[in-house]
Formats: C-alpha cells, sequence, structure tokens
C-alpha cells in the first residue's frame, strides 16, 4: 500500500472537472484564458498521474486505494484505486488528453464550450478507469458519452448529425445492457463493488446468490441460463464500445466526423474503455460465460481483425481507413483477452500470460498511434479541407515533416518491429498461438492486408505527384510538431522499452489468468 | 574462447554504429550534405572494422579441431508471466563472414553513392536510410534469436521501402516500394508464424543458448509431430522458409525484386543484390539445423526438398527473363533472383557451406555489377535502356573493364569468384538430383548467355543514344557535347575497382583446388565435402558457360546492334521472346487474380458494413420509429393529447370565468375581501353554535 | 374609575368601520391608503386592550402592537411609494382608472 496521503486519484479524476467549472466561468472574451486553463487544469492531472505511475507497485494489488461509503442504503462505496489493469490506462489518458487539446488549440468556434466539454470528457475518462464500484464507475461512463456526443454534433464535419446520433443511441443501447446486468448482480449480492464481485464469482457464490434472488422474485428462470444472460448484456454494451464486429459501424462515423481533437480521444481512450471493461468486469466476474462462449468471442475478435482490415482496405476516406484500422486493431486485443479464458493445461500459463501482457500492451501503443494518426488526418484536413484520398498525392514533396511523422505514425499502426505497435501484436500472437491456433492463423491475414491498405494510403497522400492544388500548403507548425514528436517519443521508446509496461500489468494480468485454473 | 565471449559481447556495436549515425542524420537538415554523407561512411568503416577484427578472430579459431566455432551473448528483453523474452547476439563464422562481407561491400557502395546521388536534393535523407539500413541489415547478422532477427528483417524490409520509394514523385516508384513491401509482408506472415511456432515448441527464440537454444533443440522436434503431417521442426521450417522465399525473391514472391529497380542504383546493389535479399538465403544457412533435422543425406526432410527445388525452379525461370530484358538494371535484378535460386537450391540440396559461399561471392560481384551499371547510367545521363546505349568502352574504359570482371564472374568462367562457388553449388545439387543439376546448368548456360549479351549492348558497337536518335554522336566523336558519355569521377569507379578486385580472386578462399576448400572448413568444420564427380561437374560447367559465352557473342558480337529501335534478333522467336520479355506474365496474372480478388474483398466488406450492418441497424432504428409513431398516434396524438387538450380548454374557460372577477379595481379586490371576511365570520358562528 | 373593555372595543369597531368604508369607498389612492392605516390603527387598539384587560404580566401584547406599528409604518411608505410610482406612469392616482390588474 503506498498511499501519498492526499486522495490522489480523486484528484486526477476531478481536476479535469474543476477546470470545466472555471472554464464554465469564464467572460465573453476570453477565449485564450479558457484554453489555458483548460491545459493546465489537464497537465495537473498529468503531473498527479505521473506520480501514481512511479510510485505505483505492481506486487501491492491495489495501488492508491480511497474508499468511503457514499449511499449506505445502497451499499453504494466511493471505491477508486489503481492495479495492472488499469495504471496503463491511466497514464494513456493523461498523455492523448493534453495533447488532443493541444491539438484543439486552434478551435475558434465557441472555443468556451469546446474546451468545458472536452475537461468533462477527461473527467469521465479518468472516472471509468479509476472507479471500482460499478455505481460512479457507470456515472463516469455515461458521463463519458454526453461531451462526446456534443463534439461531434456542434464541431463536427459535414453528416455530423448522424454519426453523433448513431454513436450516441448505439453506445446508450450498449450500456443499458451493463446497467440491466449490474443491477441484477446487485439485488443478488447487495455489492455493486468490482473487487467484491470478483471475489464472489472466484469463489463461486455468484451462482447461488442468483439462484436465491430468483427465488425470492420468483422468476422461474434456470439460474445459469440467467447468468448467461447478464453475461451476453454485459458483453454486448462492452462490444459496442471496443467496438468488436459486427457491432463497428458507428466507430468509422463518428471518427469521421469527429473534430481532430474529439477522434484522437475517442481512438486513443474511449475505445479502452470498452477493452478495459472487458478485463474489469467480464473476465473476473463472469470467468465461466467467457469459457464457455470462447470460441464466439474469438470469432468475433478475428472477424474486427479480418473485416476490419478488409474494409478499411476499400475506404476512399483518409480519417475513414484509419478509423477501419482501429476495428482491426482492437480485434488484436480482444483476441488477447478472450484467449485466456480457453480451456488449457498448466503449462500454457506462460501462453496466457503473453497474450494478456500482449492486449494491455496493444491498447497502450493502439491509443498511442491511434491518436498520432488521427492527428495527422487533422493536421492535413486542416489545410485542404478535403478528406478524399484521391485528391491527396506527393504531399511529401511539400510537406516532408508531415510526411515523416506520418510515415512513421503509419509504421507504428502497421506493427514495424522497433516500434511500439509490433510488440504487443507479437505477445498477443505468440499466447494465442499455441491455444487458438486456428482462429490466430487466419487472422495473419490481416498483417497483410493491414499493411496493404496503410502503405496504399501513404502512397496516395505523400507520394506520386503532388497535386497542384496543394503546392502552396505549409508544412507542420511548432505546435503541431510538438504534438507529433510526442507521440513519436512513446513509439520508439515503447517499441525498444516494451517492459516498462509489462511490468506494470504482469502482476494484475497474471491475477486473472489464475481465475480460469491453472 | 574466452576471447570469442569477449568478442561477442561488442558484436551490438556493429549494428550499433550505424544505428546512432541514422539518428543524428535523422535530425540533421537537409544542407548538412556533407555532413551526413560522412557519418554514413564513418559509422560503416568503424562497423567494418569490428567486424572484421571479430571474422578474424574466428579464423583463428578455425583449424582447432571438430568443435563448433561459436560465443553467444544473450540477454533478456523483458519478463512477462513467469518467463523472460531472451535475446542474444552471436559470433560464429556465419555471422562473422557475413557482417565482414556486409560492412566492406557496403562501405564501398556507400562510398559509390556519394557520386551516384550527387545531384540529388535529398542527398542528405539519402544517406540516413542507408545507415539504418545497415544498421538493420547487421542487427539481423549478427542477432541470436529469431525474434530479434525477425525485426531487424522487418527494419530492412522498411528501408527497402524507403529506399525503393526514394524518388516518390515517381508514380513506378511509389507502388514499386509498395510492392515490395507487400510482397515481402506475405512471406513473412509465414515466417511469423514459424516463430510463434518455434516459441511454442522449444518455450525459446534464442537460436543458442548453452543447449537450450531452439536450434539445439532442433533434433527433439523432429521427432514431434507438426502440421500437414510433417514433423514440428520441419513445419517450423517451410513457414520460415516461406519468409526467405519472400526475401529472397524465391519463386512465386519474385515479382518485386524486379521492380524495386526504381531505386536509385547503389540501393539495388547494396539491398537488392548484395545484402537485404541474401538475408533469407542467410536465414536458412542460421536456421539449417532445423530445415535438415529429421532427415538424411538419402531422405532429406519436405523442407530440404521445397527450399531445393524452389530455388531452383527460380534459378531457371528468372535467368529465362534476364534473356529479354532491355533495362541494364533489370537485367541484373533477374540475375540476381536466380542467384538467390542457385543458393536456395545449394541450401536445399545439403550443401551448406556452398550456398553461403556463393552469397559471399555474389554479394561482391553482383555488387560491382550492379555499381558499374550505376556508372554506366550516370556517364549516360541517366540511360537505363541497353539499346540505346552501346560502344561504352570507348568512353568508358574503367567501368569496362571492373565490368568485364563482373560479368565473367558472374558467368562462371574460371578463375574468377563466381566460378568456384557456383561449381561448389552445381557439385552438391548434383550429388542430390540429376534433375536439379541440369536445370541450375541450364540456367548458368543462359546466365553466361545474357551476361555476353549486356555486355556487347553495353560496351560493344557505337553510341546508340544522343541528342537527336543514333547517327549524329557518331559523327561528332569527341565534341563534348552534352550527351556524349563520360567517364565517371573517383568516388564512383574506385569502389567497382576495389569489388573487381574482390570478384577476381574471392573465389579461391572456397575452391577445392588449394588446401581443400578453406571456406568449407571455415563455415562447417567437420564435415567432409564429397568430391565425388567433382570433376566432371565442373568440365561442364566450364563448357556450358563457354557455350553461353560463344553464343551470345554469335547473336550479339559479330553483327554489334546499329539503331536503338532495331528489333532484339531474338525478337525472331516470337511469341516465346514477348512471353519472356513481359516476365512470364506473372504480374500480370497476379494482377488479374489475388490483387483483384483483394480489393474485391475488401469493396465487399465495404458495401457489408454499410448495407448489411448498417442496413440492420438503420432496420432497427427504422422499426423503432416506426413504433413509436404507432404510440404517437393512438397513444399519444389520440389519448393522451387528446385528454389533455379537453382538460386544458376546461381549464382555460373557467380561467375566463375567474378572470372576470379580475376587474382591475382595487376596491372591487377589497370588497371581495371584505364580504369573504364576513361570510368565513358567520361559517364560524353557526359552527360553533351548533 | 375604570373603562370597561367593551368601549374600547366598540371604539375600535367603529374606527375599523370607518376604514373600511373609506377604502372601498374613496376614489384618491393616497385617501385608500390612509383609510387602510385606520384599520390598522383599530386592530392595534383591540391588541393593546385585550393586552391590558386579559394579559396583563406578559409582553406579548405590547410587543405585537410594535411590531404592527412598524409593519404599518412600512407598509404605508411601500404604499406611497407605489402611488408615486403608479402616479409618475399615468398620471393620475384615482384608482378606478388604475386597472392593469385586470385579468
Amino acid at each position: 500500500m503506498n498511499s501519498t496521503g492526499i486522495p490522489i486519484l480523486s484528484w486526477i479524476t476531478f481536476a479535469p472537472l474543476i477546470g470545466a467549472a472555471l472554464v464554465a466561468c469564464a467572460g465573453k472574451n476570453s477565449d485564450r484564458g479558457v484554453k489555458v486553463v483548460a491545459m493546465a487544469a489537464s497537465l495537473v492531472s498529468l503531473a498527479l498521474t505521473l506520480i501514481v505511475w512511479h510510485r505505483f507497485e505492481p506486487s501491492a494489488g491495489l495501488n492508491f486505494e480511497e474508499r468511503f461509503d457514499w449511499i449506505p442504503f445502497l451499499n453504494v462505496q466511493y471505491r477508486l484505486g489503481v492495479d495492472g489493469l488499469n495504471v496503463t490506462m491511466l497514464l494513456l489518458t493523461a498523455i492523448i488528453s493534453p495533447l488532443a487539446m493541444l491539438a484543439s488549440w486552434k478551435q475558434d468556434r465557441d472555443p468556451k464550450l469546446f474546451f468545458f466539454l472536452f475537461l468533462l470528457l477527461e473527467t469521465g475518462m479518468f472516472g471509468v478507469f479509476t472507479a471500482l464500484n460499478f455505481f460512479h464507475w457507470f456515472i463516469f461512463w455515461e458521463l463519458g458519452l454526453i461531451p462526446m456526443f456534443f463534439l461531434i454534433k456542434i464541431w463536427g464535419a459535414e453528416d455530423r448529425t448522424y454519426a453523433s446520433f448513431k454513436f450516441f443511441i448505439y453506445t446508450l443501447a450498449g450500456s443499458i445492457g451493463i446497467l440491466l446486468a449490474m443491477s441484477f448482480l446487485f439485488l443478488a449480492t447487495k455489492t455493486f463493488d468490482f473487487i467484491e464481485l470478483r471475489q464472489l464469482a472466484t469463489d463461486k457464490q455468484l451462482l447461488p446468490a442468483i439462484a436465491a434472488m430468483l427465488e425470492r422474485v420468483n422468476l422461474p428462470i434456470n439460474p445459469a441460463n440467467f447468468v448467461s444472460l447478464l453475461f451476453w448484456g454485459t458483453f454486448l454494451g462492452l462490444a459496442i464500445k471496443v467496438p468488436i464486429w459486427p457491432f463497428h459501424t458507428w466507430l468509422p462515423d463518428a471518427h469521421t466526423q469527429a473534430p481532430t481533437g474529439g477522434s484522437m480521444v475517442l481512438a486513443a481512450i474511449l475505445l479502452k474503455m470498452g477493452v478495459y471493461g472487458l478485463l474489469r468486469i467480464v473476465l473476473p466476474i463472469f470467468p465461466e460465460q467467457v469459457t464457455a462462449n470462447i470460441n464466439i468471442l474469438l470469432a468475433l475478435s478475428v472477424a474486427s481483425i479480418v473485416f476490419g482490415a478488409f474494409a478499411a482496405l476499400a475506404q476512399t476516406d483518409f480519417k475513414r481507413l484509419v478509423a477501419y484500422s482501429s476495428v482491426n486493431h482492437m480485434g488484436y486485443a480482444t483476441l488477447g483477452i478472450f484467449v485466456t479464458a480457453a480451456v488449457t493445461g498448466p503449462d500454457s500459463f506462460n501462453d496466457k500470460s503473453a497474450a494478456l501482457n500482449g492486449a494491455m500492451l496493444q491498447m497502450f501503443n493502439h491509443g498511442i498511434s491511434a491518436a498520432a494518426l488521427f492527428f495527422m488526418v487533422g493536421v492535413v484536413y486542416e489545410r485542404t479541407h478535403t478528406r478524399n484520398l484521391a485528391e491527396y498525392g506527393g504531399l511529401r514533396k511539400i510537406m516532408p515533416i508531415y510526411a515523416g511523422i506520418l510515415g512513421i505514425s503509419m509504421f507504428s499502426s502497421l506493427g514495424l518491429p522497433g516500434l511500439n505497435g509490433f510488440i504487443g501484436e507479437f505477445m498477443v500472437f505468440k499466447g494465442a498461438f499455441p491455444i487458438a491456433l486456428f482462429w490466430t492463423s487466419i487472422s495473419t491475414i490481416g498483417l497483410v492486408i493491414t499493411g496493404v491498405f496503410l502503405l496504399s494510403m501513404m502512397q496516395k497522400v505523400c507520394f506520386e505527384k503532388l497535386n497542384p492544388k496543394w503546392k502552396d500548403l505549409a508544412d507542420m507548425s511548432g505546435r503541431e510538431i510538438f504534438i507529433g514528436a510526442i507521440l513519436l517519443f512513446f513509439m520508439f521508446w515503447l517499441g525498444v522499452c516494451p517492459g516498462v509496461l509489462i511490468n506494470a500489468s504482469n502482476t494484475a494480468v497474471t491475477g486473472l489468468i489464475h481465475l480460469f485454473g491453472k | 574462447m574466452e576471447h570469442l565471449e569477449h568478442l561477442a559481447k561488442q558484436q551490438w556495436l556493429i549494428p550499433a554504429l550505424p544505428l546512432l549515425a541514422a539518428a543524428i542524420q535523422s535530425l540533421l537538415p537537409r544542407s548538412q550534405r556533407k555532413l551526413s554523407a560522412g557519418l554514413c561512411l564513418f559509422a560503416m568503416g568503424a562497423a567494418c572494422v569490428i567486424a572484421v577484427r571479430a571474422f578474424l578472430a574466428t579464423l583463428g579459431h578455425h583449424g582447432e579441431g571438430h568443435e563448433e566455432v561459436r560465443a553467444v551473448a544473450n540477454f533478456t528483453w523483458f519478463e512477462y508471466g513467469t518467463t523472460t523474452l531472451a535475446m542474444g547476439f552471436i559470433l560464429d563464422p556465419l555471422t562473422a563472414g557475413m557482417a565482414a562481407m556486409v560492412t566492406f561491400v557496403g562501405f564501398f557502395i556507400f562510398l559509390n553513392a556519394t557520386g551516384y546521388m550527387h545531384d540529388d536534393e535529398n542527398f542528405a535523407r539519402f544517406f540516413c536510410f542507408l545507415s539504418l539500413f545497415a544498421a538493420a541489415m547487421l542487427g539481423l547478422v549478427v542477432s541470436n534469436n529469431l525474434l530479434m532477427l525477425f525485426m531487424c528483417w522487418e527494419l530492412v524490409g522498411l528501408c527497402s521501402y524507403l529506399l525503393i520509394g526514394f524518388w516518390f514523385h515517381k508514380p513506378s516508384a511509389a507502388a514499386a516500394c509498395k510492392k515490395a513491401f507487400i510482397t515481402t509482408r506475405i512471406g513473412d506472415v509465414g515466417f511469423f508464424l514459424g516463430i510463434l511456432m518455434l516459441y511454442w515448441k522449444t518455450g525459446t527464440l534464442n537460436l543458442y543458448d548453452g543447449g537450450n537454444g531452439a536450434l539445439e533443440q532442433a533434433g527433439g522436434l523432429a521427432t514431434v509431430a507438426g502440421w500437414w503431417g510433417l514433423s514440428a521442426a520441419t513445419t517450423i521450417a517451410v513457414l520460415l522458409f516461406i519468409g526467405a522465399m519472400g526475401k529472397s525473391a524465391q519463386f512465386p514472391l519474385h515479382v518485386w525484386l524486379p521492380d524495386a529497380m526504381e531505386g536509385p542504383t547503389p540501393v539495388s546493389a547494396l539491398i537488392h543484390a548484395a545484402t537485404m535479399v541474401a538475408a533469407g538465403v542467410f536465414m536458412v544457412g542460421r536456421m539449417f539445423a532445423l530445415f535438415a533435422a529429421g532427415g538424411t543425406p538419402e531422405h532429406p526432410t519436405f523442407a530440404m526438398d521445397m527450399v531445393l527445388w524452389v530455388g531452383c525452379f527460380t534459378a531457371l525461370f528468372s535467368a529465362s527473363i534476364a534473356v529479354a530484358q532491355f533495362d541494364i538494371k533489370r537485367v541484373l535484378a533477374y540475375s540476381t533472383c536466380s542467384q538467390l535460386g542457385l543458393m536456395m537450391m545449394s541450401l536445399g540440396a545439403g550443401g551448406y557451406s556452398a550456398g553461403q559461399f556463393h552469397l559471399l561471392t555474389h554479394a561482391f560481384f553482383k555488387a560491382l555489377l550492379f555499381l558499374g551499371s550505376g556508372c554506366v547510367i550516370i556517364g549516360t545521363h541517366h540511360e537505363q535502356d541497353m539499346r540505346k546505349m552501346g560502344g561504352l568502352k570507348k568512353y568508358m574504359p574503367i567501368t569496362f573493364w571492373c565490368y568485364l570482371a563482373g560479368m565473367l564472374a558472374l558467368s562462371g568462367v574460371p578463375p574468377f569468384a563466381g566460378f568456384f562457388s557456383k561449381d561448389e553449388v552445381l557439385l552438391e545439387t548434383f550429388h542430390r538430383s540429376k534433375i536439379a543439376w541440369g536445370m541450375a546448368t541450364f540456367a548458368a548456360f543462359l546466365t553466361a548467355f545474357y551476361m555476353t549479351r549486356q555486355m556487347y549492348m553495353v560496351f560493344a558497337g557505337k553510341w546508340r543514344g544522343g541528342d537527336h536518335g543514333h547517327g549524329k554522336t557518331a559523327g561528332h566523336g569527341h565534341g563534348h557535347g552534352h550527351h556524349e558519355p563520360h567517364e565517371v569521377p573517383w568516388n564512383m569507379w574506385v569502389p567497382i575497382a576495389v569489388l573487381s578486385v574482390f570478384a577476381v580472386f574471392l573465389g579461391f578462399a572456397g575452391t577445392p583446388l588449394i588446401g581443400g576448400n578453406l571456406f568449407h572448413h571455415y563455415l562447417a568444420p567437420g564435415e567432409h565435402a564429397d568430391t565425388e564427380g567433382a570433376g566432371l561437374v565442373m568440365g561442364i560447367s566450364v563448357a556450358i558457360g563457354a557455350l553461353g559465352i560463344f553464343l551470345g557473342y554469335l547473336v550479339y558480337g559479330r553483327k554489334p546492334m546499329q539503331h536503338a529501335d532495331e528489333p532484339d534478333p531474338l525478337a525472331k522467336m516470337g511469341g516465346l521472346f514477348t512471353a519472356l520479355n513481359r516476365k512470364w506474365y506473372v504480374d500480370e496474372f497476379y494482377e488479374a487474380t489475388i490483387i483483384r480478388l483483394t480489393m474485391a474483398t475488401g469493396t465487399f466488406f465495404r458495401m457489408f458494413d454499410k448495407l448489411v450492418v448498417d442496413g440492420i441497424l438503420h432496420g432497427i432504428v427504422a422499426l423503432t420509429r416506426a413504433i413509436s409513431q404507432v404510440f404517437r398516434w393512438i397513444g399519444d396524438e389520440l389519448l393522451i393529447n387528446g385528454g389533455f387538450d379537453a382538460g386544458c380548454e376546461g381549464v382555460r374557460a373557467s380561467g375566463g370565468l375567474l378572470s372576470k372577477f379580475q376587474s382591475g379595481r382595487v376596491q372591487n379586490y377589497f370588497a371581495f375581501l371584505g364580504v369573504g371576511t364576513i361570510l368565513l365570520l358567520a361559517a364560524y358562528f353557526f359552527i360553533s353554535i351548533q | 374609575m375604570t373603562i370597561p373593555l367593551g368601549h374600547y372595543l366598540i371604539l375600535a369597531g367603529v374606527i375599523f368601520s370607518i376604514g373600511l368604508a373609506g377604502a372601498l369607498t374613496r376614489k384618491n389612492a393616497i385617501i385608500v391608503l390612509i383609510a387602510i392605516e385606520l384599520m390598522f390603527n383599530a386592530a392595534i387598539l383591540n391588541l393593546i386592550a385585550f393586552w391590558h384587560y386579559k394579559q396583563y404580566a406578559a409582553l406579548t401584547g405590547q410587543m405585537f402592537a410594535v411590531f404592527a406599528i412598524g409593519i404599518a409604518a412600512a407598509e404605508s411608505a411601500i404604499g406611497l411609494a407605489l402611488v408615486i410610482a403608479i402616479y409618475r406612469q399615468s398620471k393620475t392616482v384615482d384608482v378606478d382608472e388604475i386597472r392593469s390588474l385586470k385579468g
């Protein structure tokens, strides 16, 4: 236990909210002040997160735990804590949020509202990753949704209304499943606490509790089937967020229409909330259901990888292509996660830990490289006001720095060794291969197709003849290079030293694997 | 051995130096041309010194008996679960020879590149990519770990991509670099699966690790079942070989290499002749234990057979295409494919040291030929079509003599380097399979033929290029017109001169004539080369080489081409020549099948998302809306709104009535107040009386 | 001699009636205000009278009366202010002509 004396996780979570309040109080002509305040608030969170990261003790279980009764008659506790599952996500959120704000620095249309919503969103994201009680976890989960809706609706591109409603309603519909499932679990167990629920599931007391609950309310349903239902409800809600094929079609629309900063956050962090939910809720609380349905889950993951890649191949819209690459990349993460639940012999422990560690890496790495790619799309969109790949061409000639950063980001996304994307994919494959030979082998098709569409994208944007329309485009500004440089730094650093992240996640991941037998 | 251990710990320096140079170069501004090139050359030179030192050290150990000369330095990359992912560096004859060759040849190619790229605006960037390539290639060579090897393998692919696409504004270059990367990546998927399987079956990816390394367990793997009814070792070997096929441009993944000639010529020399394409051969050699595990010379494993036949077929196939090409670099490119095929074939036949030896000699003379063609291209002001050359012997004598050395080496004329190494390869194949040997010998014949053709077209006859087509320059012999060919500057011819020395003499390191094949003993101590039939094979290959050159002379030498638009003498063959010229229509075939299929699949899934997935979604939305419309009309509009509206009307009417009392006159209100009070009092009294 | 309670009550009743009549019938808003003051005073008189005859020991009645006087003062001040405001608006203090409260 390493307490800092102050409720540091709460501060991380609510610093952006305080910033949002300050922003809301700002006067009419204080656009610059608003931006500075917003940035300051998110830098406070970043600084505190770095402290947490620095002092984080992987072997100590829950670090920086905060716990007190909140709504006693519902047995709701306000409980925060970090362990190996969420500490990397916390770091990712803290890094990407200020960068996304910086990317939106030139947002001149109602910046006050924009940054207010952005800070609200940041609180929501931090809240989801720190909360250990379903009650406020869910509040934050929805809190992340609303600002994003407005960000897309107000500052989006031409189809923003369709995209924002699709995003909002789809995700909301999904969260109903989670809400219902958790409510039933609460009825049965009288707790909303993730850790306690996990303990109950581990001790095999969940099913009897559910049975007793059904008895009480006179529902003539087989308890096992009922738990399955709860599992699917939760899974559906999270799968939409991840997104897992075929629940992914909101994503290309939302990503494409969102403003640059919004796309960055959406791809880098919001998707991870879904995957994190799988790790925090689905695997620990419904282990048997995951195992029972493993083939469906693996098939869906592989479908995300392969179909996502193929769909990306046929896109003509720069941003849409990058969005589909997210579907593809999240597929690797879910593949690594679901493989953990497979029934195997004791000697596959290290394979499972490779897969799950790989999934954790993949989450972080995708956060970095997807943010970078969306940012790069935004940079060129700001200058050309088109996302049509056919209209670019030869930009490397006039924008060499842009081409360089885009190239590195692209190769990071493609999984080039030496950059961050590779090792996550390798670990997932390493772990999944012996356990799910068939599915893993199929998903290697995705590796090739990813290469094809990303390189085609590069060719269309940066290579060949310069489109004379763009001959006066300016290369990236200092601010933009700064954002790119930070993201590049992480790409190189994690590409060479992935151990930094694995050390943090390994203990927690190992614990998860033990849920599925030795 | 202690000395070796010590040196193995320093192996990381060999790739690290160019990597450091690349890192610095990447931050240099464009204008720092000299510094960039200098850094690149310096790093390569320093790496060369280290590599040669290590090479000499391994040489020093050679002859101490039959033990294998090998030292490794392993380290942990990171930990996961309860285990670690280890990596390591290795120093053994294979690595040492390869590293020395790469650094040495690389250094001279870099030097040549300073001349070739002299006028390019992105000169500094070019050398940054070259340094990065050198780092990755050397990392691949010194790696004792298959994952690390794979990582560097991908990185050389990246550099190849960057360098082929260096003139990115040319659509052909942009397409070629993409094609190269993707084609090799298809092979890499096989490689990747092989790595996964090896890791799974052995629990380590370190090749040598004091008895626990993956290769040291190869024997055990041969007894474990893998896929397709093969043993695990063979399955892994086959998968790895698919990767090697991509990288070393073996049929059917060879299509990228000729297109890669879009890159600057030093790049072609370095990456697509001497080093990167040879990485596939090197890797097969490195993993040779796995390929051979479970087989005997009489009954080799399927993996060995696959290597043999793929190599053999590629050798013949590519050589045939090379005969009908007109681009000076494409001839060499197909020749490279063909020679790589020979190396693979040798490995597949069990001739481990012969294959590696041919790799080394080929690296020298093919780099020489490519650099020579680069000199020709510069000397003729960026002309690549051999039909528009001719008579260059007069204008570029140094280049001519060096090129001649390379050509003779490649054609297998004794005593040039290529003769001995190719002869070894053919001998090994002869022992294994007479058919393969026959095919390879025919390929050797074609090689001699097309190289002679090239020599005559480029250097003999008269200059066919020039301002206004043919004829003019002949009349103005020494007019120093702008389009007159000229000899290249020193920094371009010195490298080819140095390389040609090796092209002439390197073969003696591996000849059975002197001291019983030094190279073989160095690389594979303890194994005795089977020299049965050596005389026969050697005789035939000399004869066939001579025949090829003679035929080439007959067709192209006796009556040199006069005009650039003259048809090729071989065009008389009609359809066959066209088919050869069009590379057996392989590209067209891929275009029509695989590429179209992939694109169609992409479109399918795009439309699937749009129509089916979103269709279902929109269907649900429409259904919800329809239901809500029903509720709206029946429930809301009729009942609730109707009832509500009626209620509202009532309220409004009564309000109107009541508002009559609101006369606006304060005193009326007072009066109501008074009357009300009195009524209340009255009621009070009335009730209290009761 | 003492005056009995009934006299006070009758007096108060008379004053109240005068006030009520004034408030209901006069047209001048200021007169109406004065009439209302009269009714107030009648009520205060009642309070003091009841205190004096029934609850002499306690201070409640007196307190109440003082408060009522204070409130009456405040009320008349507000009333006058309103009248002035209305006058400024409509140039009249005739309550029959001020009909803006009409519903």
